[in-house]
């Protein structure tokens, strides 16, 4: 680890040592992996005992045809007191995953835990109102998923015009 | 040497009311604020002073449906954004035109996704459609100038 910083060191074996995590490092951007479960304990100890301030983004991966470990929950935490950056990822077993709400230690988790709820079906156990928030209320599927259809409607060329024009919704007057 | 000689000494002529009608729909047609993304800069730029919609009576762009008698629809139209279209559609007054400007608002462009509405002409009737990613100013204002053709056909017995 040619550029990591002394500080961050210290915090990153911190967390190596209590949670047992590993530590990836690409060119220069140091994370964090470890289980989901261990998601609020690391991120309450990131945030009380390392002055993490401030939880600037939470997203997922979908590594998708792979089954085991099909998503990846990704956070990245920022402490502005010492001037540190580093990152958190949570490989999720199966199709319809579940993970503790972070929305208990960093408030800001509320409406990106429901973005990755609508786009992604990772459910958030804990967290205060899990609802869409980009999609429509009624949409089914979760639009981000790779198996997700990638177009939702034919396109209409001269040969096919007449037969896709039966099934086009058309406005009521 | 202008109209009054043509008036004679009477200072009446004689016209059909439907043309008249007609006429006066074409040279008010206020449209309404309705940029949803960067055909609306094309939009600014045909009501901007170069090319100056105002020439055919449209200098104002009114931020309420009630007011307007024009829909341009300029740009993409998300699947959330189609209510609110539908609705300040039917909040206009009648007669009330639509255009489409550009391919979004066409038939979805480039955008064939979960997000965006398939053509606009899935939600309200559309009047003109204008080709374009996004159409410059003249294609908007041969838009108009092809619906304003269309208006001046009309006939009373249609809109009854």
């Amino acid at each position: 680890m040619p550029f990591m910083e002394k500080e961050l060191k210290a915090v990153v074996e911190d967390i190596k040592k209590r949670f047992g995590a590993r530590e990836t490092e690409f060119r220069g951007q140091v994370s964090l992996i470890s289980e989901p479960e261990k998601l609020v304990t690391i991120a309450q100890s990131l945030r009380d005992d390392h002055n993490f301030e401030m939880l600037a983004d939470l997203t997922a991966v979908d590594y998708w045809p792979e089954q085991t470990k099909r998503f990846h929950l990704v956070c990245q935490f920022n402490s502005y007191s010492r001037k540190m950056r580093l990152g958190l990822r949570l490989p999720l077993d199966g199709n319809r995953p579940t993970v503790d709400s972070l929305s208990g230690v960093y408030p800001n988790a509320n409406w990106h835990e429901r973005e990755l709820w609508d786009m992604f079906g990772i459910r958030f156990e804990g967290h205060p109102d899990l609802r869409r928030i980009l999609m429509p209320h009624d949409w089914e599927g979760h639009p981000l998923r790779k198996d997700y259809p990638l177009g939702y409607e034919e396109v209409q060329f001269t040969f096919n015009y007449d037969e896709i024009d039966l099934r086009k919704p058309k406005p009521k007057e | 040497m202008g109209i009054e000689q043509k008036l004679g000494s009477m200072g009446v002529v004689t016209h059909r009311l439907e043309d008249l009608v007609n006429w006066g729909r074409t040279r008010a047609m206020w449209p309404m604020l309705f940029g949803l993304a960067c055909c609306a800069i094309e939009m600014m730029a045909s009501q901007a002073s170069d090319y100056d919609m105002s020439r055919f009576g449209m200098e104002l762009m009114r931020p309420s449906p009630r007011q307007s008698d024009l829909m341009i629809v300029a740009g993409r139209v998300t699947r959330k954004m189609a209510p609110v279209l539908r609705r300040l559609y039917d909040q206009m007054p009648a007669p009330k035109w639509v255009v489409a400007m550009g391919d979004c608002a066409s038939c979805g462009g480039v955008f064939n996704n979960y997000a965006i509405v398939q053509g606009v002409d899935e939600v309200v009737p559309v009047d003109v459609y204008v080709a374009g990613c996004p159409p410059r100013p003249e294609a908007l204002i041969h838009g108009i100038m092809t619906l304003h053709e269309k208006v001046k056909a009309e006939k009373f017995t249609d809109w009854g």
